[in-house]
C-alpha cells in the first residue's frame, strides 16, 4: 500500500515537472514572437476532405515559407459550435491564434469585427491582386464598411436543386426553372402517387430551403436589401416569398424532422423523391455512396435563380495583436493564392474563390459551378453565416422553428421584422 | 482584567484534549479544502458569476456587464420559444415521472412475489440504467422513426408486419404531443431504477405488519392498499424528486432523439442555442438561473425534509 501511494506520488512529482518545464518553454516561444517563425492556424477542420484539404494547403505553405513553422490548432466536434466557444474563450482572455477560420461575411463580421477582434485585409487585396480574380459581387458580401475582413478559401453553392433524372424521366416532368414550373412539377409528381416528391432533412435544411425559395421569389436585388438594411421584411414580396415557402413545405416529407441532410439527399437518389434542395456538398456525398453526375443525379439552380450564385465560404482572417503578425500574413497570401486553392479545394469538393483555378482538377459538377461562379451575380446564404449576423441568424431560427409547427405565415413575418429590428 | 480572564479559561480547559482535537480538526480541514475551494469556485462562484450576467445586457463576443435588471426574465416570459419549452418540460416530466412510478411499482411487486430468478429479472431491469440518455437516445431514434410508406422501419415496422397497424405512430414527429413520446425512451431507461427504489421499499417492510393484516382476515390486494402502499410514500418521494430533477434538466436524450428542433426543445436546449450559437449571454445565463431555481424549488424542500427527519430518529 505504502509502495503503491509512494509510485503515485512519484508520477505526480513527474507531472507536476512535467507542467512545469512545458510552461517554461512556452514563454521562450513567445519571446521570440517578434522573428515571426510561427504562425497558429485555427479551424474546426479535423477529419475528411476538409482536414486533407487543409493539410494540402499546409504542404504548399511550407514549399513557400519554410522558416515559418506552421501550428494546426484544429478543435474538432459539433460542425464549428466547440471550436467557436473555445476561441471565443481565447479571445475573451486576450489569447487569440494569428488567423482563424470562419464562414465568410456576417457571422465573421458581425462576432469579430463588431468585438474589434480582426483587422482590415484590403492592403492584402491590393497587393495580391485579388480584386481582379475574385467576383465583384462577392467583395461586399464579405466587407464592411469598405473593409474587407476576411480571405475566402473555398466557395460553395447553395442554391442548387437535386434531381432524380429517371424518376423526372418516368413521369414526364422537366427540371423546372421557375417557382411556379416548380409548383406543377411537384403537383404532377403528387398526382402520379408520390407522397412527397420534395426530400427535406432537419431544421437548418428548412431554413436552407427558405432562403432559396425567398432568393428565387424575390429575385437578386430584393434579397441582398433584406440583408443590407435597404430591405423591407414587411413588404409583400416577403409575404409572396413565405407563401411560396409554406406551399413548398406541403410537398415535402413528413419525417423530415428526424432526417439529417444526407438522408434527406439520398431519398433522391433512391428514387422515394424527385428533388431535394441542399448545398453542393451533397455532390460529394452522392460520388460517395456510388452514384453517377447525370445518371443517378443531375443539378440546376433552385427555380427561379439562373445567373445567380447563392455562396458560402470558409475564409481565414488576421486576428488584431496576433502573436506572429507576418507569419499569419505569410499563411493568408497562401490562402488566396492559387497554388493554395487549387491544393486544398479538389480535396475538399469545392471550388477555388478565385475564377483562375485550373478546370482540370476538378470533376464535372465543379466545372460547371466555375463557369457559374465566374459569370453569375453573387449572392449570401443565411443558414451558413454570409448574410446575417450569428444574432440575427439565431432568432430567425426560432421563428423558423415556430413557423414550422404552426405554419402560421403572417405571424412568421412579424417574427423575421422582430428579429431584424432587434438584431441587424 | 481581561488578562485574569484569559488566564482562568485556559486553567478550565483540559490542555491535552484540546491539543488533540486542533491537530485533528487541522488535518481535516486541509484534506477537505482542496474540494472545499473547488466547490466554491467551480460551483458558487459560477452561480453567482451566471447570476450576475444574467442582469446584463452582455450580447456578442466580448462581456458587457451592463446592468439591464430583470429584463432577460421579463424578455423570456414573453419570448413564445420560452413558453414552448415550458409546456415541452411539463408534458415531458408528467409522462416520464408517472410512466417510471407506476412501471417501477409494478415491476418491484411482481418481483417481490418471491419468483425463481428473481435476482436475473432485477438485473434486467437494471441494466438500462448502466447506459447513458445519448447512447438510449440514438437507440430510441432508429426505433421511434416517424417515415411511412417503403421507408418504415423501427417500431413502426415491427407493428406493421405483425398486422397491428393501429399501433403506428409517428413518435416524436406527432404534433403538440411529440414531447411525451420523448419520455417514452426516458422511462425505459430509469424505471428499472425506480423499481429498485420500491424494491427496497418492500423489503424493509416487517412481514409481521402483513401477517397481521393477514389473520384480521384481509385479501393480498388489501394488504397492498392498505399496509404496503401507504408505508411506501417516503420512497415515492424519494423517486419523485430524482426523476423530477432529471426530467428538468433534461438535455442529452432530446438532442439525441431530435437534434435541435423547436417543436422538441426544453430550456436546456434553448440556453446553449441561444448562448454559443446566438451570443445572447445574458438571455442564456438567465434561463440557466431559472433552470436553477426550478430545481431547487424542487430539492430544497426535500432536503430540508429528509434532514429533519434524520435528526428525529
Amino acid at each position: 500500500m505504502t509502495k503503491r501511494i509512494v509510485a503515485l506520488l512519484a508520477v505526480l512529482m513527474l507531472v507536476v515537472a512535467a507542467c512545469a518545464s512545458d510552461d517554461a518553454e512556452t514563454t521562450t516561444t513567445a519571446a521570440e514572437t517578434v522573428e515571426a517563425t510561427d504562425v497558429e492556424v485555427f479551424s474546426w477542420w479535423t477529419g475528411g476532405g476538409e482536414a486533407a484539404g487543409l493539410d494540402a494547403m499546409i504542404v504548399v505553405f511550407g514549399e513557400k515559407y519554410p522558416n515559418v513553422t506552421f501550428e494546426n490548432s484544429a478543435v474538432a466536434g459539433g460542425a464549428g459550435t466547440n471550436a467557436r466557444a473555445v476561441l471565443a474563450t481565447r479571445l475573451q482572455a486576450n489569447e487569440p491564434p494569428d488567423s482563424w477560420q470562419g464562414h465568410a461575411g456576417q457571422e465573421l463580421i458581425g462576432t469579430y469585427v463588431a468585438a474589434d477582434q480582426i483587422e482590415p485585409l484590403n492592403f492584402l487585396y491590393d497587393e495580391e491582386g485579388w480584386l481582379d480574380v475574385m467576383p465583384e459581387t462577392l467583395i461586399p458580401l464579405i466587407s464592411k464598411d469598405g473593409n474587407i475582413y476576411s480571405v475566402p478559401v473555398n466557395i460553395h453553392r447553395a442554391n442548387v436543386l437535386w434531381s432524380n433524372p429517371t424518376v423526372l424521366s418516368d413521369n414526364n416532368v422537366d427540371v423546372p426553372t421557375t417557382i411556379d414550373e416548380w409548383f406543377t412539377a411537384l403537383d404532377a409528381l403528387k398526382a402520379a402517387g408520390m407522397d412527397a416528391p420534395l426530400a427535406m432533412g432537419e431544421q437548418w435544411t428548412a431554413m436552407h430551403l427558405m432562403e432559396t425559395t425567398m432568393l428565387g421569389t424575390m429575385g437578386y436585388e430584393a434579397y441582398n436589401a433584406l440583408w443590407d438594411g435597404n430591405g423591407d421584411w414587411s413588404s409583400a414580396a416577403v409575404t409572396e416569398s413565405l407563401d411560396n415557402y409554406d406551399k413548398l413545405l406541403s410537398y415535402t416529407n413528413t419525417d423530415s424532422s428526424a432526417l439529417s441532410w444526407q438522408d434527406a439527399a439520398q431519398l433522391v437518389i433512391d428514387g422515394s423523391a424527385a428533388f431535394n434542395v441542399m448545398g453542393d456538398w451533397a455532390e460529394g456525398f452522392f460520388r460517395e455512396i456510388g452514384s453517377e453526375p447525370n445518371v443517378g443525379y443531375e443539378w440546376a439552380p433552385t427555380p427561379g435563380t439562373d445567373g445567380i450564385f447563392q455562396f458560402l465560404s470558409d475564409s481565414f482572417v488576421l486576428a488584431k495583436n496576433a502573436p506572429h503578425r507576418d507569419g499569419a500574413i505569410a499563411w493568408l497570401k497562401v490562402a488566396g493564392s492559387l497554388e493554395g486553392q487549387d491544393a486544398f479545394n479538389p480535396v475538399k469538393g469545392s471550388i477555388p474563390a478565385r475564377s483562375d483555378g485550373d478546370r482540370s482538377l476538378y470533376g464535372v459538377y465543379l466545372q460547371s459551378a466555375m463557369d457559374d461562379w465566374a459569370s453569375d451575380d453573387v449572392a449570401g446564404s443565411l443558414a451558413h453565416g454570409v448574410v446575417a449576423n450569428d444574432s440575427w441568424k439565431s432568432e430567425i431560427d426560432s421563428a423558423l422553428g415556430a413557423f414550422l409547427a404552426s405554419r402560421d405565415v403572417a405571424a412568421f413575418q412579424t417574427a423575421l421584422v422582430a428579429a431584424e429590428a432587434a438584431n441587424a | 482584567m481581561s488578562l485574569t480572564e484569559t488566564t482562568r479559561t485556559t486553567e478550565t480547559r483540559p490542555p491535552r484534549r484540546r491539543f488533540r482535537i486542533r491537530k485533528d480538526k487541522v488535518l481535516a480541514v486541509a484534506l477537505i479544502s482542496p474540494s472545499i475551494i473547488a466547490l466554491l469556485i467551480f460551483v458558487y462562484g459560477f452561480i453567482a458569476w451566471s447570476g450576475r450576467v444574467s442582469v446584463s445586457a452582455w450580447k456578442g463576443l466580448l462581456p458587457d456587464y451592463t446592468w439591464v435588471g430583470l429584463d432577460n426574465y421579463k424578455n423570456l416570459f414573453v419570448d413564445p420559444r420560452f413558453h414552448i419549452d415550458i409546456r415541452n418540460t411539463v408534458m415531458f416530466t408528467v409522462v416520464f415521472v408517472l410512466g417510471c412510478l407506476i412501471i417501477g411499482l409494478a415491476l418491484a411487486i411482481l418481483l417481490d412475489q418471491g419468483l425463481k430468478g428473481e435476482a436475473f429479472f432485477r438485473s434486467l431491469f437494471l441494466f438500462p440504467m448502466a447506459i447513458s440518455f445519448i447512447v438510449t437516445g440514438v437507440v430510441w431514434r432508429w426505433l421511434m422513426n416517424p417515415a411511412t410508406g417503403d421507408r418504415t422501419s423501427g417500431l413502426n415496422l415491427i407493428f406493421q408486419s405483425l398486422g397491428l397497424d393501429s399501433l403506428v405512430s409517428s413518435w416524436q414527429a406527432t404534433p403538440y404531443w411529440g414531447m411525451a413520446f420523448i419520455a417514452i425512451p426516458a422511462i425505459w431507461q430509469m424505471s428499472g431504477y425506480t423499481m429498485a427504489l420500491y424494491l427496497a421499499g418492500l423489503r424493509s417492510i416487517s412481514e409481521e405488519l402483513k401477517e397481521a393484516a393477514r389473520v384480521d382476515g384481509a385479501t393480498e390486494l388489501q394488504i397492498y392498499r392498505r399496509v404496503m402502499l401507504p408505508q411506501l410514500r417516503p420512497v415515492t418521494l424519494t423517486a419523485l424528486i430524482i426523476l423530477g430533477h432529471i426530467s428538468l434538466k433534461v438535455f442529452d436524450l432530446i438532442i439525441a432523439v431530435a437534434g435541435k428542433q423547436y417543436a422538441l426543445d426544453v430550456p436546456a436546449i434553448y440556453m446553449w442555442q441561444t448562448t454559443f450559437d446566438g451570443y445572447f449571454f445574458g438571455r442564456g445565463a438567465a434561463i440557466g438561473i431559472l433552470l436553477l431555481l426550478s430545481v431547487g424549488v424542487l430539492v430544497v424542500p426535500y432536503l430540508w425534509y429528509t434532514q429533519r427527519q434524520e435528526r428525529g430518529t
